[in-house]
């Protein structure tokens, strides 16, 4: 009798465990041959890390192309995240977010977005083509965060742009707000639209319903997750739930267009377990992250001058919802800018934080985190107010800069450029990107103008100790501009 | 019956105790509590397989964390333990008139209880009515308190395990900043000897400098601990802990003693010079910042 698939199995882990028990003799890569090649890396990552370190064979299928137990295992995501399909993805939420990108656009073909996307949804254009059509998020001036993408904003956009194919939604942002994807993915089907979802921050969505509704629940073509993230994956392995609005085989020819074919089984099997482990107790982990989260917010606030911000921002429509599970705190009330914050509490106090930006820090709680962690974050934010806190003044409002998109990330990037003095630009069209990372959301992107208002923002990020990434010049001295004719 | 306890003191060394019979044994929400008693050392208390104390030699430590400092306060009147569920420096505290409140901040009430039940030598004072327990984590205790006690001993464990929060620079600011104006802060500061220590030794005296104007380390001898040779940390406002210290008051009080006198007191404070030479390297790094 044919075993019938259960959230319970873990096709991957026990199709490894079996290999491991026939005990093969490997003539085939990788050459370190189940570590004995490497002792030091064997020492270092363990035995049992090494022994499970192997290429494709029979018994382990192959995710280039699966037949087997990597297939069994995306019908289990699938069910589990309630999608048509599920995809192992090993190359990060950026190849996911890729695939869909790739998968829905062609060159030419037009992208309905919120700017305050992750660069590999532009790095995805700049490879097939595609022309970004951006919907100004919500900025809250305070806060100094963009907000989500307003329904009467993205509609107006599709009034706008009524040839354009897909509409693009983080869910939430990397802070945790939510758009309403649920009516935004109405809307775009409407218009024959594709609804595509970055849920890099989202992952936990699907298993808890106190939080904010995940993207397949709402109607979404296909959604990025990072399973790595929230739901507790080894670095660098995500999943791609995809509708059954959309062809499976497609997909899978357009992954394999840029997808290594000697995919980690590291990182399979942890996609794996960690489905399972969410499919079957997901709730009351999430019960305890969101427990830890309130309770760290409360203290944070009761300090003074700090502000972890949580529901209270909803408003319905640019905050649509929020994900209590985040804790993004607002530090300029002290004089200091976020990324300030998140030095001193590395440097001073031992605590490594996920990312401090211009007037915030946000802090990845998962179920990875102890009461006692926790105690520590708060005592060394009290700390830091007691013996840092400044006056306020010379510190920069965070302003959101609208785009001044004058051709395609494509056209840009490809363009013949020539490489200025960071302060000349002003009035030229760059020809890469500038963000901070993380978050890693351009400043500026292929394509786009520059502005005296862009170069003061670069400045004063960089002087704070922003980490810059994008241009070719690691300095950011210099930036690549596209010729004038 | 041949039944010995074995702590590891370092991956390569180890120390073993006979073990005559287990009194107490239990997985509490926080660590592994057990008690047992040994012919060598007498009733013994373990947590996570670490030697906290032993009958024979708790002496030593409770009355160097407790009688130094209160040597040096002219008068402790309110006074803060960290840690220290077991009792010993609770009850130390407790033979000085002046101590008017002693808050002590256990987190695990497991580690109390069993105390008062299989270890009186050192759990007999914590229902003085001078004494306060609560039951929390001791970082989240002292952020909600002020310019309050005259005195805190951190009487932790390991910094690793449950007491890893009291190594920490948050925990020294939140302490000074609990302390009144002329407050003294004790805390207990592992072995110079062997590597693991030492390297947690240097930290918590890094980020002590970092919080008090007055940083010392004093030694003592605890047979039992690895290597046997332990430091105490004193971290004052005000008050320098043997130069000008008047003994007279201490003396006054006629305590019978078993290992503190002022001789010693004074004494404890010269160090071996390759402790010296840690604690200087790491007051360097913090006057270069």
């Amino acid at each position: 009798m044919e075993h019938v698939l259960s959230q319970e199995d873990a096709p991957i882990l026990e199709a490894l465990k079996k290999m491991k028990r026939r005990r093969l003799v490997p003539f085939d890569v990788p050459g370190h041959k189940r570590g004995r090649g490497n002792p030091e890396l064997t020492n270092f990552l363990g035995e049992d890390c090494l022994s499970v370190d192997v290429n494709s064979m029979k018994m382990l299928d192959n995710l280039c192309h699966p037949v087997s137990v990597i297939r069994d295992a995306e019908r289990l995501a699938a069910d589990a995240f309630g999608a048509a399909h599920a995809f192992l993805m090993i190359g990060g939420t950026t190849s996911a977010v890729q695939t869909m990108v790739l998968t829905a656009l062609k060159r030419g073909e037009k992208l309905i977005l919120p700017r305050n996307v992750h660069r590999s949804v532009i790095n995805a254009m700049i490879l097939c083509g595609a022309v970004p059509v951006y919907v100004n998020p919500e900025m809250d001036k305070t806060l100094g965060i963009s907000l989500g993408m307003k329904v009467s904003e993205v509609k107006r956009a599709i009034e706008e742009n009524p040839d354009a194919k897909a509409i693009f939604v983080n869910n939430p942002t990397y802070y945790g707000i939510c758009s309403n994807i649920k009516e935004i993915a109405r809307l775009a089907h409407e218009h024959g639209m594709l609804l595509l979802a970055d849920e890099a921050h989202g992952t936990h969505f699907y298993f808890h319903d106190a939080l904010p509704m995940a993207a397949m629940k709402a109607g979404a073509d296909m959604a990025a997750l990072s399973m790595h993230k929230s739901g507790g994956s080894l670095t660098q392995s995500s999943l791609l739930l995809t509708a059954d609005t959309i062809s499976e085989g497609y997909v899978r020819q357009i992954i394999n267009l840029t997808q290594t074919t000697s995919a980690s089984y590291l990182l399979m099997v942890s996609l794996d377990i960690s489905r399972r482990r969410l499919a079957l107790h997901g709730k009351e982990i999430f019960d305890k992250v969101i427990g830890l989260v309130e309770y760290a917010r409360e203290e944070i606030n009761a300090i003074g001058d700090y502000y972890a911000y949580a529901r209270e921002l909803v408003d319905g429509d640019a905050v649509y919802d929020f994900d209590i599970t985040k804790l993004s705190i607002f530090t300029r009330s002290l004089g200091l800018a976020g990324i300030e914050v998140y030095d001193l509490l590395r440097d001073e106090y031992d605590i490594q934080t996920e990312f401090g930006d211009i007037a915030n820090i946000l802090a990845y709680v998962s179920v990875g985190d102890r009461p006692k962690d926790i105690e520590r974050l708060v005592a060394a934010l009290s700390e830091i107010r007691r013996n840092y806190k400044k006056n306020q003044k010379n510190m920069l409002e965070a302003e959101y800069i609208n785009p001044s998109v004058v051709c395609g990330p494509q056209e840009a990037f490809y363009a013949d450029s020539e490489s200025l003095p960071i302060d000349e630009t002003a009035g030229r069209v760059a020809s890469e990107f500038v963000m901070c990372y993380p978050p890693g959301i351009p400043i500026l992107a292929p394509g786009e103008l520059v502005t005296p208002e862009i170069l003061r923002y670069i400045h004063y990020a960089k002087k704070k100790g922003c980490s810059m990434t994008g241009p070719e010049d690691m300095y950011i001295e210099r930036l690549n501009v596209m010729k004038e004719a | 019956m041949d039944l010995w306890f074995t702590e590891n003191h370092t991956k390569n060394a180890r120390f073993s105790m006979k073990v005559d019979n287990v009194l107490f044994t239990k997985q509490s929400e926080f660590q592994r509590i057990d008690i047992f008693d040994t012919p060598e050392f007498g009733r013994v208390l373990t947590l996570d397989g670490y030697t906290m104390l032993t009958e024979k030699d708790e002496f030593m430590y409770h009355e160097m964390i407790v009688h130094v400092p209160m040597s040096v306060h002219p008068n402790a009147k309110n006074v803060l333990v960290i840690g220290g569920g077991d009792g010993g420096t609770v009850r130390e505290l407790t033979r000085f008139k002046c101590v008017e409140h002693i808050d002590l901040v256990e987190i695990d009430e497991d580690v109390v209880l069993s105390c008062q039940k299989y270890l009186p030598q050192t759990a007999s004072k914590l229902d003085d009515p001078r004494v306060d327990k609560h039951y929390e984590d001791g970082l989240k205790f002292i952020r909600h308190h002020e310019d309050e006690y005259d005195v805190i001993i951190v009487d932790s464990t390991d910094p690793f395990g449950p007491g890893e929060g009291l190594f920490t620079r948050e925990f020294y600011g939140n302490c000074y900043r609990a302390l009144k104006a002329d407050g003294i802060m004790v805390n207990q500061h592992e072995s110079p000897f062997y590597t693991d220590t030492a390297y947690a030794m240097q930290r918590a005296h890094e980020r002590i400098v970092q919080s008090f104007p007055i940083a010392k380390v004093y030694e003592v001898h605890i047979p039992t601990y690895p290597s046997g040779h332990w430091l105490f940390g004193f971290a004052s406002k005000k008050y320098h802990p043997y130069k000008n210290v008047d003994f007279t008051r201490w003396e006054s009080q006629g305590f019978k003693m078993k290992y503190y006198n002022p001789r010693l007191h004074v004494a404890s404070f010269a160090l071996p010079t390759y402790v010296e030479d840690m604690l200087k390297e790491v007051e360097k790094r913090d006057e270069a910042k």
